[in-house]
């Protein structure tokens, strides 16, 4: 008797150990196939930026919009973090009022293209004045005019094996989107900011405004867009720089 | 104690009687994982306010506008504020797990109306104003005693007011969460109304950690640590 009841339960247990492990892999697969493991998913930090970046991204619509604000609510003050690149590429392109930039877009791409700032300008734009949180704690309001990354997006032609959007600026703050902010809306690669040509400090001739994250995935100082679907060989692999300093690649909290 | 020896099962049933089983093995789990994860959360919060530790009122605020108040500490630009975050979400994620494990269960066992939920009779003004000064007097309870009137609305305000609080203003200062749920914010009048009181519940709840313990210490520390780690107040006597 007893010993039956120890067989019946070692088999019930051993099923349900099975089952538990196979389903586990099975969620593991089901998460990557839907993107829902972030680039710096790696380590005892990565527990964490994985259940915060899949939870967001499962129970939130992909196209809710952020908050927008009247012109009365727009900050007096935008302060302002980091310097401007000291590159001399960039600083040789700042001298001539940047008509010899262009922004590159490449990687999987129908069209790769590069574009003077004039041109961007003519492309469809968008203004919105939204709220801007710093991961220090400090927060702006400001109204940022430039053309929303899904056109542009949409010009080069975006394979459909693609799953980043991979930014470098000048200088080394590399960062990259999923293709759900990507194509957000309210993604804009921003040439204005309260009516007039963004000032250097803010990320002249050109920056990416991610309204649904913290500053520091809006990188500045823009110069080449790259569209992949593997983070592994830029950088650490962890999909931005961010990660090496201790920060996370998802800033949507 | 002869006599008991030869009835194993008196004996276990009068053991258990004059040594009840103060908090059940999920109680005592969850308080512990949760006893850590709030450590974490604690730390890691002020290892994000040494990057700002500066506190508006509003929508925003920054360098260069005017502040609610400064806690007096140096800035620290970069380092604590990366791994305090990434500290005090996997904390948030343990924490808020524990928690709603702890709430299911204390639903569906009655934990919450058995040990939380004052009798009617002990909300009268002089039920606790009795209450009131046996804390002043520093009174011990008895042993066994179940908890007090007081112990029973902290433990209901912290369990159902502050910690929700401190999960929504803390939920009211991810972009993505207010894009999708806009009054999470509006509510508190902005996101650094948001984290001013995210930063004052948190204060609540330290004072409150504080107390517990002291109260803790002052009722018998050994006795209390020992029921809420095995989960009985004295070792099992060894009647079997």
């Amino acid at each position: 008797m007893n010993q039956r009841v120890s067989r019946r339960r070692l088999i019930t247990n051993g099923l349900a150990a099975a089952a538990g492990a196979s389903g586990l892999a099975y969620a593991a697969r089901l998460a990557t196939r839907y993107g829902l493991i972030p680039p710096d998913s790696g380590g005892i930090w990565g527990v964490g930026e994985t259940l915060t970046y899949a939870t967001q991204r499962i129970l939130m619509s992909r196209h809710s919009l952020a908050r927008e604000f009247n012109r009365s609510e727009i900050s007096k003050v935008i302060p302002v973090s980091g310097d401007p690149p000291r590159r001399e590429a960039y600083e040789r392109l700042l001298a001539g009022g940047f008509a010899n930039w262009r922004l590159t877009v490449d990687g999987m791409v129908a069209r790769p293209a590069a574009f003077s700032l004039e041109e961007l300008k003519r492309l469809p734009s968008r203004s919105q004045i939204t709220h801007q949180a710093c991961e220090e704690g400090w927060s702006f309001i400001a109204e940022w005019t430039g053309v929303p990354l899904s056109y542009l997006l949409s010009v080069v032609g975006v394979s459909p094996q693609a799953k980043f959007v991979v930014f470098f600026p000048f200088d080394d703050s590399w960062d990259s989107l999923d293709l759900p902010d990507a194509f957000h809306p309210q993604t804009l690669l921003a040439y204005g900011v309260n009516g007039e040509d963004l000032p250097t400090p803010y990320g002249a001739p050109l920056r990416l405004r991610v309204a649904r994250q913290l500053g520091y995935k809006s990188v500045k100082y823009l110069s080449r867009i790259t569209v992949t679907d593997n983070l592994k060989n830029i950088g650490s692999g962890r999909g931005s720089a961010s990660p090496d300093s201790g920060y996370s690649w998802f800033a949507g909290i | 104690m002869a006599e008991i020896a030869y009835v194993p099962g008196v004996a276990i049933q009068t053991s258990q009687a004059q040594n009840p089983l103060r908090h059940s093995a999920l109680v005592r789990c969850t308080h512990w994982i949760f006893a850590v994860s709030f450590f974490g959360l604690v730390l890691s919060g002020l290892a994000i306010i040494l990057a700002h530790p500066h506190f508006y009122w509003g929508e925003t605020g920054g360098i260069g506008t005017p502040s609610l108040f400064d806690l007096p500490f140096r800035t620290r630009q970069g380092g604590p504020s990366g791994w305090g975050r990434s500290l005090h979400f996997l904390s948030a994620w343990i924490a808020v797990l524990t928690g709603a494990v702890y709430a299911i269960y204390g639903i569906l066992t009655q934990h919450f109306r058995r040990e939380f939920i004052p009798a009617p009779a002990e909300l009268s003004g002089r039920s606790l104003r009795t209450s009131l000064l046996d804390h002043l007097r520093f009174k011990r309870p008895l042993e066994g005693e179940s908890y007090n009137v007081l112990q029973r609305l902290s433990y209901l305000t912290i369990t159902f007011l502050i910690f929700p609080l401190i999960i929504v203003t803390g939920l009211a200062m991810s972009p993505v969460i207010t894009a999708v749920v806009p009054q999470v914010v509006t509510v508190f009048g902005g996101h650094q109304s948001a984290r001013t009181i995210h930063f004052f519940l948190a204060d609540l709840l330290i004072l409150f950690l504080i107390v517990h313990v002291a109260m803790v210490m002052m009722a018998g520390f050994s006795s209390r640590m020992r029921a809420m780690i095995l989960g009985r107040a004295t070792t099992r006597k060894e009647t079997v």
